[in-house]
């Protein structure tokens, strides 16, 4: 597969601090793919999609995006991308309506278009009631959907979540999904980390796992299940199975 | 555990956290602590040096007194005391929004009115004791010089930092019965920034409008006020009478700060958990549309409208923002004197300026360049980092522009001279505020401002030395230009040793 045709390949990929954090990690995910990137704590799955989302600067190797070369131009790369990290990144004195203005003024959204989709997604995420209000006393699980938001006001081709479902209820957690799985059907590219294996096995097209900085099996529930030689095994099993003799990096 | 148990271990709790607050802010939270502290000490027996310069001379004062250095002595403290109310009242206000430990204590099977009462004197004792902290070298020099009837200022001081914290905290818990816990915190801050400079301004307004010159003394010193000053048997002189060595005027004034904590803490304390819940529930303030702003422009307009927005949304900036504006009220009564009467003193106004300008303009360019909520929102943005740093900078600058014009605009009409000069000098003060700022960012969140000068306390001194410097520089240039080119290659230097010792990025 060439990079023309990915949403995102990385080859050679490595960072290390005290020890190697991802360790020459070759990834490819598909445009308009669901993909799950599995690995215990500290296996470098952040890591990893830190350096892919411009905010660490790997050691070695490549990464691009739709055919463009994210580290020779981050600013090309970033257009098209969105990130969500599991710590909302939003401002307190700032209204969720406020804050995916802003959003879309830095992505350069047209102004007709940007306020009434601000408006449609956050009251798609169940947040109409407070459209209007400072986002400071929110909850964590509010904060994690104004954050969510934003990553999509600017409609982005590929975006990458780092344990989005954290802190949200079941009823949350299911807007959220049925939101990127949305987005997956219109074309966008959705990579996701989670430590829920149902989610992955539920949404995902392709799950990769990783640990130690490498990617330690990676294809779709079917694939992996073949992989392990067991037809009936769940994901969970499997996870437990490949991650076990794998020692944690960072 | 009996009551009587929990309150002595919930005072025990309470002190060791306010003693690790005070390490860690004292020391930035470094492991070195051993060396911070020493380098602490050694910076407090320093300070000994000015405090000598500023009241040795005032050693061998003994009661009684006359009237002119009883006013003195008592505005000292009741400054003093309107100092430490505000500090108070900031710390209150703290308790009540900075809820780590609250859902905790409240939901623990204690009485509340204990841990609220052990509360409240906590707040009073760390008032006192960091009053105590900043008076002991001028009181160290009083003892040294005048004799150990000087060690009765501790005392007095004491009984000033107590009565100010109960002050605080039924000024505050009254703000929020009034106003209600959403505007309470603001108003506090607002309060509090105008207790703190509104003695000194009004004193230094009453000797401009009187005497034509900035010096407070002026007017305490004076006849009108020696004429107006009660008879020396008055409560008013206690305070002054305490501090010169008056044991039994001390010993009544400590007995009444203690009893008016008591009161305080037995009126108070039942109405504290009442009052923390209802913060609870009221937490957020609700905005109008302001979005469409977002909209109008480039990227680094939208950039440039949510540092703006978000300034104008902080309740510490604003109370410090009308903070320094209070103490340009000065400066701008001297100006507008200065037209009737051409006093040379206009002069002072171009260095008050300036500083009033670095100082608040360190503060915009931390809050803008370090306190970012969202860094890596904006680090994912499709924006290259040099137009984000750009627009942030720009931002300070069209913040100190839009406070400082209209007094350089004022100035102009009395001297267009002095008043390009002080304009430059705005200029590049802010500019250096911002370059140290850049040059010593660490990504932090707005909410730690009140810690920003632990984070490096090289930037902190490189910024108060280029005020200083560029102050001094603007007033020198207006007086004698060839010494304003010293100081200003003295403070070129100084940015140049903080630009050479920052940081660099890996």
């Amino acid at each position: 597969m060439t990079a023309e045709l990915s949403a995102l390949a990385v080859r050679g990929l490595t960072k290390r601090f005290d020890r190697p954090a991802v360790d020459a990690l070759d990834l490819t995910v598909r445009i308009g793919e669901f993909y799950a990137l599995l690995g215990p704590n500290g296996a470098g799955k952040t890591t990893t999609l830190r350096m892919v989302a411009g905010l660490l600067r790997p050691d070695t190797g490549s990464v691009s995006i739709l055919g463009i070369d994210a580290l020779s131009d981050p600013v090309a790369a970033k257009q098209v991308m969105a990130w969500v990290s599991d710590e909302p990144m939003i401002y307190d004195k700032l209204t969720p309506l406020e804050y995916l203005e802003f959003v879309a003024g830095l992505w350069g959204v047209d102004p007709g278009t940007s306020e009434t989709s601000a408006r449609d997604l956050l009251v798609s995420l169940g947040l109409e009631a407070h459209l209007h209000q400072r986002c400071e006393g929110f909850s964590k699980g509010m904060r994690q959907k104004v954050a969510l938001a934003g990553a999509l006001v600017h409609d982005p081709r590929l975006i990458i979540l780092d344990e989005p479902l954290t802190g949200l209820d079941a009823l949350s957690a299911r807007h959220v999904k049925g939101l990127l799985q949305e987005r997956v059907r219109d074309g966008c590219t959705v990579i996701m980390t989670t430590h829920i294996l149902e989610v992955a096995e539920r949404m995902a097209d392709r799950i990769g796992v990783i640990a130690a900085g490498r990617l330690v099996a990676e294809g779709t529930l079917a694939e992996l299940r073949q992989q392990n030689g067991r037809k009936d095994t769940s994901l969970e099993d499997m996870f437990i199975a490949l991650v076990d003799t794998e020692p944690a990096a960072a | 555990m009996s009551s009587a148990v929990h309150i002595s271990w919930f005072a025990r709790h309470e002190f060791r956290l306010a003693w690790r607050e005070w390490l860690a802010m004292m020391t930035g939270g470094r492991r070195r602590r051993n060396r911070a502290v020493i380098g602490l000490l050694v910076f407090a027996a320093i300070l000994h040096l000015p405090a000598y310069a500023v009241v040795g001379r005032f050693a061998n004062l003994q009661l009684p007194l006359e009237p002119s250095s009883l006013i003195v002595l008592t505005a000292t403290v009741f400054l003093s005391w309107a100092l430490m109310l505000s500090q108070a009242i900031e710390s209150v206000t703290r308790v009540f929004y900075a809820r780590a430990d609250l859902d905790l204590i409240m939901s623990s099977p204690v009485k509340l009115t204990n841990i609220f009462s052990v509360r409240i004197a906590a707040i009073g004792l760390s008032v006192t004791g960091m009053a105590l902290l900043l008076s002991a070298p001028f009181i160290d020099v009083l003892v040294f010089c005048g004799g150990p009837r000087w060690l009765a200022g501790f005392g007095a001081v004491i009984a000033i930092g107590l009565s100010a914290a109960a002050a605080a905290i039924a000024i505050t818990v009254l703000l929020f019965r009034l106003i209600g816990p959403v505007r309470t915190r603001l108003a506090a801050q607002i309060v509090s920034a105008v207790i703190g400079a509104g003695f000194v301004i009004a004193l230094q307004v009453g000797a401009i409008l009187s005497y034509g010159t900035l010096s407070r003394f002026a007017l305490l010193t004076s006849d009108a006020a020696a004429r107006f000053a009660p008879d020396p048997g008055s409560v008013v002189w206690w305070p002054a009478r305490a501090a010169l060595g008056d044991v039994e005027v001390l010993m009544l004034l400590v007995a009444g700060a203690l009893a008016m904590l008591g009161v305080v803490m037995a009126v108070f304390a039942p109405r504290f958990a009442g009052t923390i819940a209802s913060v609870a529930a009221h937490p957020t303030a609700a905005t109008s549309g302001r979005a469409r702003s977002f909209r109008a422009g480039s990227r680094q307009q939208a950039l440039r409208w949510k540092e703006l927005l978000l300034l104008c949304r902080d309740p510490w900036l604003l109370s410090q923002s009308l903070m320094q504006m209070l103490y340009l009220v000065p400066p701008a009564l001297m100006l507008w004197r200065s037209f009737s009467d051409s006093a040379t003193a206009i002069v002072l106004v171009t260095p008050v300026i300036v500083m009033a300008a670095g100082q608040l303009a360190g503060g915009l360019a931390w809050l803008t360049i370090s306190g970012e909520d969202a860094a890596d929102l904006v680090a994912t943005a499709p924006l290259p980092p040099s137009r984000v740093i750009r627009a942030k900078i720009e931002v300070v600058l069209i913040a100190i522009a839009v406070i400082f014009a209209p007094l350089v605009v004022a100035l102009a009409f009395a001297s267009p001279w002095q008043a390009a000069v002080t304009a430059i000098a705005v200029v590049v003060v802010t500019a250096s505020a911002a370059a140290i700022q850049l040059w010593f960012r660490a990504q932090a969140k707005r909410s730690q401002f009140r810690r920003r000068q632990t984070s490096s306390r090289v930037a902190t001194f490189a910024e108060a030395f280029c005020s200083i410097g560029w102050a001094a520089t603007s007033a020198l240039t207006l007086t004698i230009p060839g010494a304003a080119v010293v100081s200003g290659a003295l403070t070129l230097i100084t940015l140049a040793v903080a630009w050479k010792i920052s940081p660099k990025p890996a």
